[in-house]
């Protein structure tokens, strides 16, 4: 203690107002003229002054730092089986190194490079059908005038978004099945019947039509909450200029909201490679595969189902380090070209 | 970005004092809007609808493919048949344990680290608030963490395999951290002047004035929760553990193309599927229309600091 306020002396008051009445209290409960006398610099403590003075607020750290070591950190060193033999009952570490031999294996494997295309292509389909058209959707109410009727619109369409992936998958397949409603439709106008599920080159359609349908709504959200933080007087100004609403959306209303634009495009782009694989697991059959399967459900076959631990970690690398290479170069464009980012 | 929660009428204000009248061109885009608008509502509902339509109806209709807004053949046998499955409100009773033992271990851990790291002072901040963001970003991968749970834990057929290895989500963790920065100051230090401990103000200044952040911290938890069934399917091979998700889900898969010829036994009525997925739903209906609201200030509340 002595050493905290030994360096008060010395340090000037740089901490704001707010930030040293925040530091007061965060320490300990007595000692009221002590704390006052005590904005310190986070910087010049050491950490046994720092525990000793704060151990309270230390110790709600402990179980959350445990369990990201355990549940987050411990499995990213797991990933070191990627370069190692694993064998059932061995080591969980692996037995021996094989350097690359897994990643050697996938790259040469056929069937890894169908799987990775299918990520591709539906992961850009998804980005670009779905992160576009909230954005859209968001205008559109933007446009309405009658606060109820919008407040209404918005509790339908951000209800898909509460439902477990389970029954939109459930859902899906009912729509689509031979009986069901798409097809009646069809038949209304006096086509065939579909067997939708059976045949790979509807799955893409089936699977972005879906994913539409369960976030448009929600993806709402944040564009209209940016929406109304444009300064009106923006509006006004160009109302007399003669821009009429077509150009006030194009000249104010987009360019005001395209932080928030740039931002999720980033998460987007960041969770590409990640394409719904709980959605993808649920709605493909073998029958589809030659479209429906991705890196990641290839991965959870291979990897869990034939215990092939593993070359299914050196996949799972494989993703996780493009999905990693995606954002971090999305927020870096952005930066440059927008000045918008992530961080 | 700086966020209001409430929302102001933007389009009312905007439209209130122009001295210039709508266009035509303007006035036909509105109709069209409504008509736009209105479509989208009646996409997003339809499948809700045809799902209760079918959950009513007899079996006959849905094969035929009669079937669409309203119920056909109506019935409330199919009702009797599912609810009268133990297994399934075995299942139903485990999603509620999942989804209260999850929760509360996700609040417990979530909002004390949130606390934590909200403290401009603490020594070491910056490094909790990275340990947590990176994960954001990069993981460890879906077998790595098979292996942990399952064979390094031996957390297999074990509730803990499902609550435990998702309980913080760092989303989460920020929304209440900015809250908790926002937290007035002055009620901290004078709870600190009477006498009280940093437990003391936490449990009894900070929590009961965030009552709005922890109710909603605490929705995005449990509805997570009672939808999850993945990290269940992996880690329960016990039908007695699953959760309704899972048993939902082994029953379409049942009832999907038979490509195993073995599987063609078990094909699985239409209706008794919408039955199952009606009642599995039907929580998070209900209170839809209380709780959407806490959702949406709690995804403002997260973007506020981005």
């Amino acid at each position: 203690m002595a050493r905290g306020t030994g360096t008060v002396v010395t340090a000037p008051v740089e901490v704001s107002a707010t930030d040293a009445s925040l530091a007061g209290t965060g320490g300990r409960g007595r000692g009221a003229g002590r704390r006052r006398t005590r904005p310190r610099r986070p910087g010049q403590q050491t950490w046994a002054a720092a525990i000793r003075k704060d151990w309270r607020l230390y110790s709600f750290v402990v179980l959350p730092l445990l369990f990201f070591a355990v549940f987050k950190y411990a499995p990213m060193l797991g990933n070191v089986i990627a370069f190692r033999r694993f064998r059932p009952g061995g080591s969980v570490l692996g037995d021996e190194w094989v350097g690359f031999y897994y990643f050697e294996m996938f790259i040469h494997n056929q069937q890894f490079w169908q799987v990775f295309w299918n990520t591709v292509i539906l992961g850009l389909l998804t980005l670009l059908i779905c992160f576009p058209l909230p954005i859209v959707l968001a205008l559109l109410l933007n446009e309405l005038r009658s606060r109820r009727f919008k407040k209404i619109i918005q509790t339908i369409s951000y209800l898909p978004h509460f439902m477990s992936i389970v029954i939109v998958a459930g859902l899906v397949l009912q729509l689509t099945a031979v009986t069901g409603t798409v097809n009646q439709i069809i038949g209304a106008f006096g086509g065939d019947a579909v067997a939708f599920m059976q045949q790979p080159e509807w799955f893409r359609t089936i699977y972005v039509s879906s994913e539409v349908w369960q976030t448009v709504g929600w993806g709402t959200i944040l564009y209209l909450a940016a929406l109304t933080t444009i300064d009106d007087q923006l509006y006004e100004a160009s109302r007399i200029d003669g821009a009429n609403r077509w150009k006030q959306t194009w000249h104010i209303t987009l360019p005001g909201i395209r932080p928030t634009m740039m931002v999720l495009l980033i998460l987007n782009i960041g969770s590409f490679m990640a394409v719904g694989f709980e959605k993808v697991l649920l709605l493909q059959n073998p029958l589809i595969y030659s479209t429906a399967d991705v890196i990641s459900t290839y991965l959870y076959r291979v990897g869990i189902q034939s215990a092939q631990f593993s070359y299914g970690t050196a996949i799972g690398l494989f993703e996780a380090l493009i999905g990693l290479v995606l954002v971090f170069s999305a927020n870096y464009a952005s930066r440059r070209m927008v000045g918008a980012s992530l961080w | 970005m700086v966020i209001n929660t409430s929302t102001p009428d933007l389009a009312a204000v905007r439209s209130e004092p122009t001295t210039v009248k709508d266009t035509r061109g303007y006035r036909a885009f509105r109709v069209a809007n409504v008509i736009i608008l209105l479509s989208v509502c009646a996409v997003t509902l339809y499948p809700f609808v045809n799902l209760v339509a079918k959950a009513f109806s007899s079996e006959g209709f849905i094969a035929a493919g009669e079937v669409n807004l309203w119920p056909r053949g109506f019935n409330i046998d199919t009702f009797r048949y599912v609810m009268g499955d133990q297994m399934f409100w075995l299942n139903y009773r485990n999603t509620v344990l999942y989804t209260v033992v999850g929760t509360f271990i996700s609040m417990v851990l979530t909002s004390t680290f949130a606390y934590a790291i909200s403290k401009p002072h603490l020594k070491g901040r910056t490094f909790f608030i990275w340990v947590a963001v990176f994960t954001m970003f990069f993981s460890g991968g879906l077998i790595p963490n098979y292996i942990l749970v399952a064979n390094v834990l031996g957390m297999r057929n074990t509730m803990w395999a499902i609550v435990v290895p998702t309980a913080i989500s760092v989303f989460n963790l920020l929304v209440m951290k900015s809250f908790f920065e926002n937290f007035p100051a002055d009620l901290e230090e004078a709870a600190a002047i009477d006498g009280l401990t940093t437990y003391g103000i936490f449990l009894r200044v900070v929590l009961p004035l965030s009552k709005a952040v922890l109710a909603t911290m605490t929705l995005f938890y449990a509805v997570g929760m009672w939808n999850s069934w993945f990290s269940a399917f992996l880690y329960l091979d016990q039908r007695e553990l699953f959760p309704v998700t899972v048993y939902l889900r082994n029953m379409i898969a049942a009832a999907g193309p038979a490509v195993d010829p073995s599987q063609d036994a078990v094909q699985i009525g239409a209706n008794i599927q919408s039955v199952t997925m009606l009642l599995t739903v039907l929580p998070i209906i209900c209170f839809y229309p209380f709780i959407q609201r806490y959702f949406v200030s709690g995804i403002m509340l997260g973007s506020v600091k981005g």
